[in-house]
């Protein structure tokens, strides 16, 4: 599902690289922790996996794709089948909540047929039922999360990244957005997750991967949020 | 490809830049005016200048008939064939002479037709008032006295002319402003330019949030993009629209109305609406591919993938 090969990445004018030699490989299905504090180079991970930056050195492979060698004009394509949630949300407020969902079947161009269908089930689906018409700032933190995870899921897509999407709830709502979580992959989709929830990440016991300033130091199946040496 | 809902991103993106998109309506169709108005005006002066205008510097008119009472140098009559032959080997002799054309009653009658069509001397003159004449080219086209000096006078010959002379100034005029004209329009042209691609750029930032959502759901740039392209070419085909209307409106006022050149200086066949009307598809045309290639431009550096 994803693959990385010793892989480098120095942003321009910095002195220490934001990824070095990171070599790992997540399986199709799995559920994956992120870890680290910031700037160890959680965030880089993930936007190489979603090709909004490319390696110095060392080869990304996601959904059996080298990321390296996929030209541009092929990548929005890529991303189809991935899906995204972040912290802050990213809905756009003056859309309504099926309007949002709809948004992101109406970009890549779906019939209107299937929009139509498929938003109200995967609204459901994340216990959004009845709020369809309703605009993203009346909801809660929470809700406007699940939101954006009907959004990312909307496209069933195989793999979905999540950059710290209980970053801003309380520990209650994140539980409910962590079973949410959860049931998504239980449906086979593979879930990679950045965080800094120690309690979320203990009460799981999925696999965790840390980074520390830039290097794997980490990789552990079951695992918690501290060291577990 | 969903049509309504593109057509309702760029009206959204119109509206949130009013002043944008009108100041870039009013450049454009300024700067698409001045572009019609300057093509306009070297048709003008080309089809004043006739047909034989660019091709010689000298016209040797011979008697015909009619010169016969009118004109001192003709009392004699009609140019003979001889004399005819005997001037044009004399032309051909003279080194500043570079070529000569014959020119026939009917020919001059059919060239003069076509010069002053649509205006009221067409009428009054019959082929039998032509004169046969010999055009020619000069190797350097400022040594009209000489040609003049050599057959002013001539048996035969009723006057010599040096072609120039008659409508350069007003040539020179009418040329000085088309050069006037396309400079005003290359500022132009780049004062819109200017505009569309800050225009474009203002609108790509307020909608960074939504251009970055659709690029994280996988919308393909040129989907992206297009709401952009397309507003930038809404925004020029408006302008098009008023340079179109500016330039009918120009020909109106200025020839047939208003003004009224027209009545004014009668001898002159003005421009009629067809070479007007012809020059209006295109103004159209570049109206929509520039602005259009200017967004494509500015997303290029504003919108990545």
């Amino acid at each position: 599902m994803i693959r990385f090969d010793s892989v480098t990445k120095t942003y321009p004018k910095q002195n220490r690289p934001a990824l070095r030699d990171v070599s790992l490989e997540i399986e199709k299905g799995e559920f994956v922790f992120l870890v680290g504090s910031s700037g160890s180079g959680k965030s880089t991970f993930l936007r190489l996996i979603l090709r909004e930056e490319r390696t110095d050195t060392g080869m990304v492979h996601v959904l059996g794709k080298d990321l390296s060698r996929l030209s541009n004009w092929k990548v929005p394509h890529m991303r189809r089948q991935l899906g995204t949630v972040f912290q802050d949300f990213r809905l756009l407020p003056n859309k309504t909540v099926a309007e949002n969902v709809a948004f992101a079947l109406e970009v890549i161009g779906k019939p209107r047929g299937t929009i139509r269908k498929t938003v109200p089930e995967v609204l459901d689906l994340v216990g959004l039922a009845g709020k369809e018409d309703r605009m993203p700032g009346e909801l809660s933190g929470g809700e406007q999360q699940r939101v954006a995870i009907a959004r990312a899921f909307v496209n069933r897509p195989m793999l979905l990244i999540a950059d710290e999407p209980t970053g801003n709830l309380d520990p209650q709502t994140s539980v409910g957005i962590m079973r949410l979580l959860d049931r998504i992959n239980r449906t086979g989709t593979t879930v990679v997750m950045a965080t800094h929830d120690q309690n979320i990440v203990d009460q799981m016991r999925k696999r965790v991967i840390e980074l520390e300033k830039g290097r794997l130091v980490r990789d552990q199946s079951r695992g918690v949020y501290g060291y577990q040496h | 490809m969903r049509v309504q809902f593109v057509l309702s991103e760029i009206g959204v993106g119109l509206r949130r830049n009013l002043t944008m998109t009108f100041a870039v309506v009013i450049s454009v169709a300024l700067s698409l005016a001045l572009t019609g108005g300057a093509l306009l005006a070297n048709k003008q002066v080309s089809s004043m200048k006739g047909y034989w205008y660019d091709k010689v510097e000298v016209t040797i008119y011979m008697c015909n008939k009619a010169d016969a009472a009118t004109t001192p140098n003709c009392a004699k009559g009609a140019v003979t064939a001889d004399q005819k032959a005997q001037i044009l080997s004399d032309l051909k002799k003279l080194p500043v002479v570079k070529k000569v054309y014959y020119e026939s009653e009917q020919g001059a009658y059919k060239n003069y037709k076509e010069q002053f069509k649509g205006t009221p001397l067409v009428n009054s003159i019959t082929p039998d008032q032509m004169e046969q004449n010999y055009r020619v080219k000069l190797k350097d086209p400022t040594k009209f006295a000489v040609v003049a000096s050599a057959f002013n006078g001539r048996p035969g010959v009723q006057s010599v002319v040096d072609q120039r002379k008659v409508l350069q100034n007003l040539f020179d005029l009418l040329n000085g402003m088309t050069r006037v004209a396309y400079v005003v329009l290359a500022f132009m042209l780049t004062v819109a330019m200017l505009l569309i691609v800050n225009t474009v750029r203002v609108s790509a930032f307020s909608r960074r949030r939504e251009t970055g959502i659709m690029r994280l759901v996988g919308a393909s740039s040129f989907y992206i993009q297009m709401p952009f392209i397309m507003e930038a070419a809404f925004a020029g085909l408006v302008g098009a629209g008023l340079a179109c209307i500016m330039l009918l409106g120009g020909r109106y006022f200025l020839i047939d109305n208003g003004l009224d050149l027209q009545e004014k200086i009668p001898l002159v066949s003005f421009l009629g609406w067809g070479p007007v009307i012809q020059v209006l598809p295109l103004v159209l045309l570049i109206g929509v591919a520039m602005p259009a290639l200017a967004a494509f431009v500015a997303l290029r550096r504003y919108l990545k993938v």
